[in-house]
Formats: structure tokens, C-alpha cells, sequence
């Protein structure tokens, strides 16, 4: 049976053959939750009559969403992941040194080409950008692979992207799944797996690449997966912490459907309140007036995020009555912007950097909506509420519309505020 | 045990997310009944104060979609709903709902026609949906026998305790 990737990675983590649309007993390489998803993971683990982890360096806790911790509740809640990681000796790291769990996993080299990675988050499908089965489950499911070190998947159906054509510089990770999304819809690719290749992913940098593994979730996806290449290679060798064994689709594999995308003359897009689908071309889209906007989050947390939001925000300023609240996914990437300088364009542009923390994204904290206020977010999803008020309004966009817009204070396309040198130098970085 | 579900309906549309379904300022708690205070209070503020126990709530296309949080389902159940009908679900809303044992029943020409206020009977046995408001009756889709065992054995949590407690005997 010629096979797809992710069929490949579920065949090598099996005892039998299994067959598209079977369900069928695979062993989990990484285990993981969050703050918010930890307590009830616990509370499982106990019923199972569950006592220890099947593998304490293969499973971990990393508090992201409340923390720092927003109130008593919130702190309360992390305290008893905290307390469990330590009793399992499982991983796990403090804030200060840990990051938005998606950024940081892979930087750290627990998410690796082969592997079948499980976390008790829906963006866990991010890790699909390293060749990984990597994909998102609830605290019970997680619990029991806690426990037993194996999870059930049905071997889905795969629906091949493949990404064409030659990327201008103002074409980001980010324009790339918005076009895809607003092609197949939020339900496109329910119960499948997406698996992205094309020539135009041959010079796409990696943190482009974990942006559109990221959002496989918000087309229905289980996984969004990459096939390996050097550049994937190169990045996963360099950080990974164990061995691995990268995976590949079989030549003739067979697929549910097929897409192509033509980046060539792809224009900066945005998705419009309320739904990930609803994608427009900025130019098309009226100049919405902005209250906030938000540079951050597991999509768009990135190093190359932060540094094409600071390139275009240098020398300019926030637009009055704007707040810009840029928070680097990782710790890794915000020591890399300040000694870049990039923090420092920010404050100059009067803007505010945060530390580490999914916070806004969900709705948690630093930089909840009020009623009517609308925001450019760099997050991934525009849900009714998702960011504060149910009245409040979210428009999905790259890094770098989201900065143009910060600097004119309404939704604007990046080529309106930089000059086709800005974007000709963003391709050598 | 009864095979009978009986309650209102609660009507919604395409792609209902978690986010509303339990928005994620609430998420510093894992009590369901806690939870169920707010429960799809985003798109509906009175549905707590308005739903009856045994109630239902039916909805159309990717019911689920968004977070993987298990939170979302526990809110459904301490609001009191006894079940979902919808046309579809999202795969990670649809696991965690077999998980806390939340029944869903997929049924997309039933989700089409129930109407809010609509009295719904299910037989679980026979995997029929009835409308008897409007004398419609509907076949749901069966799960896999996969699924029907994990529901059988309790779901996740005895399954795994069993296969646990078989792995210390084997020892």
C-alpha cells in the first residue's frame, strides 16, 4: 500500500498494518499539557488508577495560558501541574524559562521528524512543521497516554497542499494557510490530515512553516504535516533531544483531494470577524478603524515575526490611540530580539513587549477587548469573544500587517507603508 | 438501564466553537457544574437560566470546533443537556465527549429539521431520533465498534484502568 506521510508515521508506530479509516493502537513518542489543561489531565491519571508516567522525559507540563498567573484561581491551577510534573519527575519549566508551549517545544528539540506527539491542546498540530504526527486531544485522552504511553487514532484521510510559484516578500507563512482557509473552509479538512509540499516551501523559512502547520486545526485538521527537506532537517538536528528517524510519503501515495496554491501573486490577506475562513485581500477589505493589535501567540510568535513586525515598525510610531502589545512565543526569541535590537524599536514605536504567554490570544490576559473595540491579532483563531467581550471584533493578519496597520491605526496593507526594497531586503533574512 | 432520552431542543447553527460553548475566562476551573453556569453564554447570555435538565442541544455542521479543551463538553453536561445532536462534529470535541461520557448522535437530517422548543425522544438502543413535535423520526450514524466498546466498558477512564490493572496481573 503506497502510503501518505502521516499513514507512514502511523504504520512505524503500530504492531499491524493499518489501513486508511481503521482505528487502530500507536505508541506516542512526547506527551504534554498546559496549566489549563493539566488539573483535569490529573484528575483522569488518578481514576485510571494510573501512578506513574510511562516515560517521565517523554511527557511534560508547561504552564503557558494564565501564567504569569493572572489571579488566585488561575495561580492555583498551575500550582497543581506544577506539583505533578515534580512528584513524576516529568519536564517541566518555570516561567522565565519555559515559553508558549508550540514555540517552544520544537525550539527545544522535543518535537521531531517520525514522531507521534499528543497535547492536551488543539495547536499541538504546530509540530507537524518538523515531519511529526503532531496533534491536538483533551485532558482524558492525554491522561491515558500518560499512562500507558500509546493513544487510538484512525488513520485518516489525507488532503495534499501544494504550495507553487515564486514568494514576494510581503507573502508570509501566515497569507499562505489564510488562503488555503479561505479556500477549504473551516471544516475542509475535518478528520484528515493537511500535508503540505510544493516548490515554493523549498526557501520558506522554518517559523513561516510552523505558522501553517499551526492552523491545520482551524480547517478541521488532525494534522498539518510537512514533508521533510534540508531546511527541516537542518533545524531539528541542531535541537533535537533524543534520536530520530524522519518519515516520508510514499511516491504513490493516494490522496483524498489535491490543492494547489500559486504564491506568485499572492497579495497580504486578512481573515474578518468571526471565522478563520472568512479571508479577504486587505486592498479588497474597507479600511476598518483598529483600537488594538496583538504581535504574538504560537502562530505568529516567532523570531522572523517579531523581527519583520520590528523592521517595519523602526523609525515609525504607534498610531495615537493605538496599544500594540508584542509578546515573543518564546524565551529564545525575545533574548534574540533584544540583542537584535527589536525591543528597543518597539518601545521607541511605543509599543509594549510582554513577556512569554498565550494570554491574549485566548482571552486569558494582557490585552482583553472591550465592548465594540476591534483588534488586528497575529493569533489564529477570531471565534465570537475569543479575545474578550463578545461585542469585540478580531481580524486575523500576518506580522506585518498587523504592524502597517498599528502605525496608521487601521487595517493596512504592509506595501502602503514600505518600499519594495523593505520587502526585497525581508527575503535575504 | 434506560435506552430513552427525552427533552427540548436547543437550536444552533454551523461551526459552533468552544469558545462559546465555555469562553476561556472561565477556564481557571474544571468543575462542571461551575462550568455549565456559562455554558454557550457568548452567543446565547440566558441559556443557563433558560435550559431545563434533559434538555438538548442540536446544532448543524462542526459542532466543537476550536480548543481541545474537555472543559467544553463538562459545561454541556453541568448545564444539565443530556445529549448533542448535530449534523457533524469536530474530531477533538468528538473524542472528549465520548471521554466524559457526553452522548452525541450525528445526524445531519435530524439536525436539520429540529427547531428550538422542539420535544426530542432518542432511542439508543434502536439509534433512532424522534421529533414528536413535528412526527419526524431520524437514524442516526453508528459509531465504529471500536467506539461502541469504549462506550460500553464506561469509556476511557475504566478502559484504561482495566488495561492497567491486566498489565500488573501479566507482571
Amino acid at each position: 500500500m503506497a502510503r501518505t506521510l502521516v499513514s507512514t508515521i502511523i504504520a512505524a508506530h503500530s504492531t499491524g498494518s493499518p489501513q486508511e479509516g481503521e482505528i487502530c493502537k500507536v505508541r506516542v513518542d512526547f506527551a504534554f499539557a498546559n496549566d489549563i489543561t493539566t488539573p483535569p489531565a490529573i484528575q483522569s491519571f488518578k481514576a485510571m488508577g494510573a501512578e506513574k508516567v510511562f516515560d517521565p522525559l517523554r511527557c511534560a507540563v508547561l504552564p503557558d495560558h494564565f501564567t504569569p498567573n493572572k489571579d488566585i484561581a488561575s495561580a492555583e491551577q498551575a500550582k497543581k501541574g506544577k506539583e505533578f510534573a515534580q512528584s513524576q519527575k516529568m519536564l517541566y519549566w518555570e516561567v522565565g524559562r519555559v515559553g508558549v508551549e508550540h514555540a517552544f517545544l520544537p525550539e527545544q528539540g522535543y518535537i521531531l521528524p517520525g514522531d507521534i506527539v499528543t497535547g492536551a491542546d488543539s495547536h499541538t498540530c504546530t509540530g507537524g512543521a518538523l515531519g511529526a504526527l503532531s496533534t491536538g486531544m483533551g485532558s482524558t485522552d492525554l491522561a491515558a497516554v500518560w499512562a500507558l504511553g500509546e493513544t487510538w487514532l484512525r488513520v485518516p484521510p489525507t488532503l495534499r497542499v501544494d504550495f507553487v510559484g515564486e514568494r514576494p516578500g510581503w507573502v508570509t507563512g501566515k497569507d499562505m494557510i489564510l488562503a488555503l482557509l479561505g479556500r477549504i473552509g473551516v471544516q475542509g479538512a475535518r478528520y484528515m490530515a493537511l500535508e503540505f509540499g510544493g516548490e515554493a516551501l523549498s526557501c520558506l523559512p522554518m517559523d513561516d512553516r510552523f505558522t501553517i502547520a499551526n492552523m491545520a486545526v482551524e480547517a478541521g485538521g488532525k494534522a498539518g504535516i510537512f514533508v521533510p527537506d534540508q531546511t527541516m532537517l537542518e533545524y531539528a538536528s541542531k535541537r533535537a533531544s533524543r534520536r530520530f528517524t524522519p518519515l516520508y510519503p510514499h511516491a504513490q501515495a493516494s490522496y483524498l483531494r489535491r490543492e494547489t496554491i500559486d504564491v506568485t501573486n499572492m497579495e497580504p490577506v486578512v481573515a474578518l470577524p468571526h471565522s478563520p475562513d472568512n479571508v479577504k485581500a486587505v486592498r479588497a477589505c474597507r479600511p476598518f478603524h483598529i483600537h488594538q493589535v496583538f504581535i504574538g501567540s504560537c502562530t505568529n510568535g516567532r523570531f522572523r515575526d517579531i523581527e519583520m513586525a520590528a523592521l517595519l515598525l523602526e523609525g515609525k510610531k504607534v498610531a495615537d490611540n493605538v496599544r500594540c502589545i508584542v509578546i515573543p512565543a518564546s524565551y529564545e526569541v525575545y533574548n534574540q530580539a533584544l540583542e537584535k535590537g527589536y525591543i528597543k524599536i518597539f518601545a521607541d514605536a511605543g509599543a509594549v513587549v510582554c513577556t512569554p504567554t498565550c494570554g491574549p490570544c485566548l482571552g486569558g490576559h494582557m490585552g482583553i477587548l472591550a465592548n465594540g473595540e476591534r483588534c488586528i491579532s497575529t493569533s489564529n483563531r477570531n471565534f465570537v469573544g475569543r479575545m474578550g467581550h463578545s461585542k469585540s471584533e478580531l481580524i486575523l493578519a500576518s506580522p506585518l500587517v498587523a504592524a502597517a496597520s498599528a502605525v496608521t491605526g487601521k487595517l493596512t496593507d504592509p506595501r502602503d507603508i514600505a518600499t519594495h526594497e523593505f520587502f526585497t531586503r525581508l527575503e535575504g533574512k | 438501564m434506560s435506552h430513552t432520552i427525552k427533552g427540548k431542543a436547543w437550536a444552533y447553527g454551523n461551526h459552533i466553537d468552544t469558545d462559546v460553548i465555555i469562553p476561556a475566562r472561565y477556564l481557571t476551573s474544571s468543575n462542571e457544574k461551575e462550568l455549565g453556569k456559562h455554558c454557550m453564554e457568548d452567543i446565547d447570555v440566558d441559556f443557563y437560566k433558560r435550559v431545563n435538565s434533559g434538555d438538548m442541544i442540536v446544532a448543524k455542521e462542526n459542532f466543537g470546533c476550536g480548543s481541545s479543551r474537555e472543559h467544553a463538553p463538562l459545561a454541556i453536561k453541568g448545564a444539565g443537556c443530556s445529549c448533542v445532536i448535530a449534523a457533524s462534529f469536530a474530531r477533538i470535541f468528538f473524542r472528549n465527549a465520548i471521554n466524559v461520557g457526553l452522548p452525541i448522535f450525528e445526524c445531519p437530517e435530524a439536525a436539520d429539521s429540529i427547531e428550538t422548543g422542539d420535544e426530542i425522544e432518542i432511542n439508543t438502543e434502536t439509534g433512532t431520533i424522534e421529533n414528536r413535535t413535528k412526527g419526524k423520526v431520524f437514524s442516526v450514524t453508528p459509531f465504529s465498534p471500536f467506539l461502541q466498546e469504549l462506550i460500553e466498558r464506561g469509556g476511557l477512564v475504566p478502559y484504561v484502568k482495566e488495561q492497567l490493572r491486566s498489565e500488573r496481573v501479566e507482571k
